[in-house]
């Protein structure tokens, strides 16, 4: 039963032929500061390997052939195809803004699928137990009712109205309160969170998640954020995010099986998984086959 | 070559662990046939084998939490009993029972001669070999599990074969006979694992470990030279329709568990204590502030709280008080029934959840009351979650459980004694002002109820964090009221007239509904009200549900519009 696993960096086709939804969309292979002017970077996306160089322009190339495949560069990653790619990336209009501060704030490989990773970014119910005392706290466990909708029009999956209890919402915060969360699945292995930014109510902070696939059971993430913030030096806050991911990283590492199930029999949902049974449900409807166990049907 | 993996998961109990390999509060990481396992002690003794992974989301369970009674995986605190490996609660709804009936995949388990034993098959026949024993260290070695059998007979002289992965034999070099098994990890790896009459001396210990590591070493050295069989994937059994769907099943008053009385004593003056036992194995899953109906020999149907701890699921302890005017369920009870006699139970049902998310709970027990307070108790204690248990009775020999309430040490107060007047005091003082996170639960005779609630309300208590639950239903219950009834799922129009609930009509009609105790106390029948306004009798839902007006009993509640529509 199941797909022999592909191994190392063969060349991809040879185990399975990538699904066009997947194949006409921008993948993210590397944050833009690991190919500085001059660099080159080898890399692997989908089982292939990739040289990725910065000279006069950047390019991206196909070890196995040498062909040049498409490239842009978005959000401080490097981003192809293997497909006909369209003309942009998702949007993500607070990037723009001229008083955020841009960081990438690691590149980390991880062992497992890219939808385990996007779905663990949309979990909310773990802050008390995988982030202790940071994003939440016991006894302060209950996820409250939120709201989930696959917008077609966009073509993405948005959570709002989500809300978590954190022991410590902000550096000034003496009690607890629940801090307001956004996400968006915007692309399959790539999802995009807006919190409540403690020092200006009326703007929120952007935090996303870039999963550049291997393999398929093996990534790299990429964390990006656009925050409104003058106090924290960039290490600072490239250290609290780090500290965050290096909390979920051995979560993830031991999750069974590695690619997620999208069989609804797999594994038990509760209400507080809204958003993770649209997102399933959402991949199993583009016909995603990379990183996941497709539903069998009978 | 030999017998395929099909045959030896069919075959046999297989040793997984050494009984060392489970210190106190230890979660084991096991293999067998590519099955990845997580296996864990309890505080009381028992060894539990589950599939090494969470029903939720996959995590391995091997790096969870052993607290004693219960496993608690690492990602959303899930957790999971003892025994049954049945979930106890869910962090993130925190006021919910968990509904549905969500277990983990568990294996029968042996613990022989320092070894722990597993099969994957639950027709793996008896296993047949002695007691007594000791293990020695266990010998990993990559190679072929029936390469490294072959291995041993090979060297082995006066051999007895153990199929299907075992013999007794005096190896070449070793200080005296072993048996050895070998334990299949997966399809090119296997764990020697030898065992002798009696516990040696030192000496002899290095003697067998030197042997067998030589012996690794010529098998690994013989396996890098073939081709090695891929791993074998791991099965992963699909969660049932049930959960994977979430429709209630529909059970009416169903008695499906049989128990015996164990044990039978006086608890407190006009207090039964009954322990009841499985006939064979353990109990079903309860959860703290969970009941069971208990149908007694002459044919009454009554409903008991669970007092049990987290994890104890060798016999439900009860506790019945005799009631001055027993209908026959209680005096039944007190007057015939014996230990050893077999009963019939339901399945635990939970109408009164505990939630876990509370900066401090107060539980508030008057007399008998006290039943299910007791096992939530217990939960928050064995999770260091603070409480405070405050038990009102006449006398400290009406208090029921005693001994029992000792073991909740210094977070325990006893009130005795009091009149109405002074047990209002003691409850303000009690309950003081509501502050953020705080909960209380209160269970005791009606009128007691009654005034603490609303003490609580009084003191700006909200009614979420106020829970409670009354034995039975002492209001007068108004039958009169005729009117229809539409079933919106089932597409049945019925009508109710003067003198019948509707569950009774419901019933009549082929429609199955879950009821527990038929007087609008215990909320097993709850249902969803979709149109109409609804007559409520019950004591179950509070002032706020009630208001709301989109759920109602269908035991004793009725419409006051002509015309209700039901979620059913």
């Amino acid at each position: 039963m199941g797909l022999k696993k592909s191994g190392g960096t063969s060349e991809m086709g040879h185990s399975k032929t990538l699904a066009p939804a997947l194949r006409d969309l921008w993948h993210v292979i590397a944050a833009s500061q690991e190919v500085p002017m001059g660099g080159r970077r080898v890399t692997t996306l989908f089982d292939t390997g990739l040289t990725v160089s910065r000279n006069e322009r950047l390019r991206v190339a196909r070890n196995d052939d040498g062909t040049l495949l498409p490239v842009i560069e978005r959000y401080g990653c490097i981003w192809t195809s293997f497909g006909s790619p369209s003309a942009d990336l998702f949007p993500i209009l607070e990037y723009g803004e001229s008083d955020r501060r841009n960081i990438i704030a690691g590149s980390i490989g991880v062992n497992v699928s890219a939808p385990r990773a996007i779905e663990n970014f949309l979990d909310m119910g773990h802050f008390p137990y995988v982030h202790t005392d940071i994003l939440g706290a016991e006894p302060h466990t209950e996820v409250k009712e939120y709201d989930v909708e696959i917008s077609f029009e966009r073509d993405e999956i948005l959570a709002t109205r989500c809300r978590f209890f954190q022991p410590k919402a902000a550096l000034t915060a003496t009690e607890g309160q629940d801090v307001d969360y956004i996400y968006r699945v915007p692309h399959p292995y790539c999802s995009v969170l807006y919190k409540s930014c403690p020092t200006d109510e009326s703007r929120l902070d952007v935090i996303a998640i870039f999963c550049q696939p291997m393999t398929e059971e093996t990534i790299r993430a990429h964390l990006m954020l656009s925050m409104i913030d003058a106090d924290n030096t960039d290490a600072g806050i490239r250290r609290f995010q780090q500290t965050i991911f290096g909390q979920d990283r051995p979560i993830l590492e031991n999750q069974y099986p590695k690619r997620l199930p999208l069989d609804p029999r797999a594994e038990t949902p509760i209400r507080a998984d809204k958003s993770a049974i649209a997102y399933r449900r959402w991949l199993s409807q583009k016909g995603v086959n990379y990183g996941v166990i497709p539903q069998q049907l009978s | 070559m030999g017998l395929g993996v099909a045959e030896l998961r069919q075959a046999a109990w297989y040793p997984v662990a050494s009984s060392d390999d489970l210190p106190f509060r230890h979660v084991y990481h096991g293999q067998l046939l590519g099955q990845e396992l997580a296996i864990w002690r309890a505080d009381d003794g028992y060894v539990n084998i589950w599939e090494n992974r969470c029903l939720h989301r996959g995590v391995r369970l091997s790096i969870g939490i052993n607290d004693g009674a219960e496993l608690k995986c690492q990602y959303h605190g899930w957790r999971y009993a003892n025994r049954t490996a049945g979930c106890t609660y869910i962090p993130a709804h925190p006021a919910d029972a968990p509904a549905r009936r969500i277990t983990n995949r568990t294996y029968p388990v042996k613990e022989r001669f320092g070894l722990v034993w597993a099969a994957l098959s639950a027709d793996a026949p008896e296993m047949d070999v002695a007691e007594a024993g000791f293990a020695l260290r266990p010998m990993p070695v990559n190679a072929l599990p029936e390469m490294v059998l072959s291995a041993l007979v090979a060297r082995g002289e006066a051999v007895t074969q153990l199929p299907p992965l075992g013999a007794a034999l005096v190896l070449a070099g070793a200080p005296g006979r072993a048996t050895y098994f070998v334990q299949p990890v997966d399809s090119a790896r296997a764990v020697i694992r030898g065992v002798l009459d009696a516990e040696p001396d030192v000496d002899t210990l290095m003697a067998f470990n030197a042997v067998l590591a030589r012996l690794r070493d010529a098998v690994e050295a013989e396996a890098r030279a073939i081709e090695l069989p891929d791993p074998i994937v791991p099965r992963y059994e699909p969660v049932s329709v049930e959960l994977a769907t979430m429709p209630d099943r529909v059970i009416g008053r169903q008695a499906t568990v049989r128990v015996m009385v164990r044990r039978r004593w006086q608890a407190a003056l006009d207090v039964t204590g009954i322990e009841l036992a499985p006939l064979s194995g353990h109990l079903p899953t309860f959860q703290p502030g969970a009941h069971i109906d208990l149908h007694l020999p002459n044919g009454l149907v009554r409903q008991y709280s669970i007092t049990n701890g987290p994890g104890d699921l060798t016999g439900y302890t009860i506790a019945v008080k005799r009631e001055a005017g027993s209908r026959g369920g209680s005096a039944a009870i007190a007057e015939t029934l014996r230990e050893g006699d077999v009963l019939a139970v339901s399945e635990p049902r939970n109408n009164f959840p505990l939630r876990r998310d509370a900066v401090r709970t107060t539980f508030i027990a008057g007399g008998i009351g006290l039943t299910p307070l007791l096992s939530m108790a217990r939960a928050l204690q064995r999770q260091g979650l603070a409480f405070d248990f405050h038990a009102f009775a006449r006398s400290a020999e009406h208090l029921p459980l005693g001994p029992e309430l000792e073991a909740l040490g210094d977070r325990v107060s006893r009130h005795f004694g009091l009149g109405p007047p002074e047990t209002a005091e003691a409850i303000r003082q009690v309950l003081g002002a509501h502050s953020f996170a705080r909960h209380v639960y209160i269970c005791g005779p009606g009128p007691m109820l009654e005034l603490a609630r609303g003490i609580a309300s009084e003191l700006g208590w909200p009614d979420e964090a106020v829970h409670y639950e009354y034995f039975k239903n002492t209001h007068e219950i108004d039958t009169s009221s005729s009117f229809t009834v539409e079933l919106a799922r089932s597409a049945l129009s019925l009508t109710v007239p003067a003198g019948r609930s509707i569950l009774e009509v419901m019933r009549e009609n082929g429609i199955e509904a879950p009821s527990s105790c038929e007087q609008g106390a215990c909320g097993t029948c709850l249902t969803r009200v979709l149109e109409g306004e609804i007559d409520h009798q019950d004591v179950y839902l509070n002032g706020t549900e009630k208001a709301a007006g989109n759920v109602m009993m269908t035991c004793v509640s009725r419409a006051k519009s002509a015309r209700l529509v039901l979620d059913i």
